[in-house]
């Protein structure tokens, strides 16, 4: 997967469903159009779950996928 | 999506033990989430929700495949899954309490927020939480017996908002 550069990390990890959407949706909130977030989740279903909220909600998702820190997605706000 | 008008979400929590409290909850928050509006009506013993002190157990004398499972010790031991039959459960004193907190460690345990979390972010996010004022009246709550921010009303309250909601959900 792509690496971006972040303006801010989220820690999702050892949190089921929904906490991780919740916590990206919060923290999404409280960025500016145009930023990245990075999240990282251990949540095997944040797979689907964050492809649909991005593809529900517009924000994009710009890269995902497994890693050694755990699920990886690069979401940028709309 | 974005630009359209936002889908919305009508939800009826008809239930309030434990088990059954988190799909309201836990739909409503995601939804909310996902930009929707979302109104929840909280009738007959899913109203006990809305109390402030959610004193909700899970009933396993009603769900027969409900799994038995240790949340504590080893993970060979906690993956056993220890066969209880019905009508032992039903006349253990005590096995009610027993199976709610076990069900609350093993969620808190697996990452699970708790119902009073999720309600929280519900309230948070703009959920709108409809108590029903005739539930009241038949159990005799009090305005007071709920949380803040709680809105009262009937059947015509909720169907007016579920009549141009995308989903709809009886819980």
């Amino acid at each position: 997967m792509t690496d971006y550069t972040a303006d801010q990390v989220l820690d999702c990890k050892g949190l089921n469903c929904p906490l991780p959407v919740i916590k990206t949706k919060k923290a999404i909130d409280a960025m500016d159009s145009g930023q990245i977030l990075k999240m990282v989740a251990t949540d095997p279903g944040s797979k689907n779950d964050i492809t649909a909220w991005t593809a529900r909600t517009g924000h994009e998702l710009l890269s995902g996928g497994e890693t050694d820190e755990g699920y990886v997605y690069f979401i940028k706000k709309k | 999506m974005s630009d359209a008008k936002p889908k919305r979400l009508a939800i009826i929590a008809s239930q309030g033990t434990l088990d059954w409290a988190y799909p309201p909850f836990l739909l409503a928050s995601t939804a909310a989430a996902m930009d929707m509006e979302v109104s929840v009506f909280f009738t007959f013993y899913g109203l006990t929700l809305l109390n402030k002190d959610i004193k909700a157990n899970v009933a396993p004398q009603t769900n027969p495949a409900m799994p038995m499972k240790m949340p504590f010790g080893p993970q060979g031991f906690q993956n056993i899954q220890w066969p209880i039959p019905n009508i032992l459960a039903n006349n253990i004193p005590g096995y009610e309490t027993m199976a709610t907190s076990f069900m609350k460690k093993t969620f808190a345990n697996k990452g699970v927020a708790s119902v009073e979390e999720l309600r929280e972010i519900c309230v948070d996010l703009g959920v709108r939480l409809i108590g029903c004022q005739m539930t009241m009246d038949v159990f005799g709550f009090e305005t007071e017996d709920f949380i803040d921010g709680i809105e009262l009303g009937g059947a015509a309250t909720f169907l007016e908002f579920a009549a141009d909601s995308d989903i709809s959900l009886f819980i």
